[in-house]
């Protein structure tokens, strides 16, 4: 008892030390959530530590079943993605204009299949004779004009782009509503096209807006392009010129299908006449 | 004897008030904070018993954690920093010289001795109050940037403070 005296004399410093300290760090540790929490966190860092390296071990070793159910689940997932759904909800705006007393239904529809770099493009939409679509009908988008319809399904419809040799609708000057057909330029580049026929009183100018008609499948006003250049070819009864169009086919995505209410009464009327000649 | 007290009763005032009022408020960049406190330990006369130096230091120590709202952070580097103390100075002191050179201060003991003191007595002290007041590795290299400048900042501080109390004096 006397040497533990001792030593503990001889070693107070120490001893008080102990003491002191651990006073202390109780203070500190229960006065502090952080260092309470840190407490129990910093001795899991070591335990949690060798876990992952473990883990880390044994899931080098599983790779390829994981990777296997990994793929089956992209799969499986894939198929609950949207695009892979047909869509057979339609939306249809109804236009009413007064002026021509004519109504125009459009038809929303995405683009799923497109070309520009053809001779002849064609584009594919994601409506058919289900959702109202018929041979025939004009194609437009926000931009400008599209092409019109030349094969439906039921589900889907060809569209003839107006980059494509045999494309023409009628189309005219914005300011003096000088008429002409519209066609795609003979260079073949998607972004210029040609209007033909306009009579020889015309005075266009560059950067005169160019717009349908209101003869052909679609509403009047619709615009087309602007006039790049201005071609007066062999000096006969019209003229030639350059547009550049609005519509960027390359980026094309949704669309809208114009019907036209009156068009088959139209073509019927238009159809006699033909046959009267 | 109880001229030894008055002073050191006004030197912890005084330490305290200027860490509390003015230190408190110091902060260089948010890396260095001084903890100039730590002079009044340190300066304690070398013939105090232990039983007595401790509870000083805690007491010190808790002092300054009530201002800093830092319950037992100080407390307990204080503690270390006395426990520290009596290890240096049993190595570097003999014992028979404490009656001529009561106190370790620059003047009694030269430049080189007090460095030296200073030196290894701030770091363990800040290294300690750093290293528990982040309490984790993540912000490591944080906290050692900080526990270095701001013992840089203490040693300069204590070194001026030295120097300004500095009374030439015949040294044996």
């Amino acid at each position: 008892m006397r040497n533990l005296w001792r030593f503990i004399s001889n070693y107070n410093a120490f001893f008080l030390f102990l003491i002191f300290e651990v006073a202390s760090l109780v203070i500190y540790i229960k006065n502090n959530s952080y260092q309470r929490a840190g407490f129990i966190n910093s001795a899991n860092n070591v335990a949690g530590g060798f876990y992952e390296k473990i883990n880390g071990l044994y899931a080098y070793l599983s790779l390829k079943d994981v990777n296997d159910s990994l793929a089956r689940e992209n799969a499986h997932l894939r198929n609950l993605l949207k695009t892979s759904y047909y869509v057979d909800t339609v939306t249809r705006q109804k236009v009413s204009d007064t002026v021509y007393n004519q109504q125009y239904e459009y038809i929303v529809a995405r683009v799923i299949n497109n070309s520009v770099n053809r001779a002849n493009n064609y584009l594919t939409i994601n409506k058919g004779s289900k959702q109202g679509i018929a041979t025939g009908m004009g194609v437009i988008c926000s931009k400008g004009i599209v092409g019109k319809v030349i094969f439906v399904s039921d589900h889907f419809a060809l569209v003839q782009s107006l980059l494509h040799k045999d494309s023409q609708f009628s189309a005219m000057l914005a300011s003096t509503k000088e008429i002409g057909s519209l066609a795609w330029g003979e260079d073949m580049d998607p972004h210029k096209a040609v209007l033909k026929e306009v009579s020889n009183n015309a005075q266009p100018k560059l950067g005169e807006w160019v717009v349908t008609s209101g003869y052909s499948l679609f509403p009047e006003g619709i615009p087309i392009g602007k006039i790049s250049s201005l071609r007066i070819k062999g000096g006969g009864y019209s003229l030639n010129m350059g547009i550049t169009l609005s519509v960027d086919f390359s980026k094309l995505e949704y669309v809208n299908v114009v019907y036209n209410k009156f068009a088959k009464e139209q073509n019927a009327l238009e159809a006699q006449q033909k046959k009267d000649e | 004897m109880s001229k030894s007290i008055l002073i050191n009763l006004l030197r912890f005032v005084v330490l305290v008030f200027i860490q509390v009022f003015l230190l408190k408020n110091i902060s260089l960049y948010n890396l260095s904070t001084p903890y100039l406190y730590i002079l009044f330990i340190l300066l304690l006369p070398f013939d105090i018993p232990n039983w007595l130096l401790f509870p000083i230091a805690f007491i010190t120590g808790l002092t300054i954690d009530a201002f800093y709202d830092t319950p037992g952070l100080h407390a307990a580097a204080s503690v270390v920093l006395a426990f520290v103390r009596i290890l240096f100075i049993g190595i570097t002191v003999q014992k028979d010289g404490f009656d001529n050179e009561p106190e370790p201060t620059l003047s009694n003991m030269g430049l080189r001795w007090f460095f030296t003191y200073i030196l290894t007595l701030t770091l363990v002290h800040h290294f300690f109050v750093f290293s528990m007041e982040s309490f984790n590795l993540a912000g490591i290299q944080y906290t050692i940037g900080r526990f270095l400048l701001s013992s840089l900042f203490t040693i300069i501080l204590i070194l001026i403070s030295g120097l300004i109390f500095f009374r030439r004096k015949e040294r044996k």
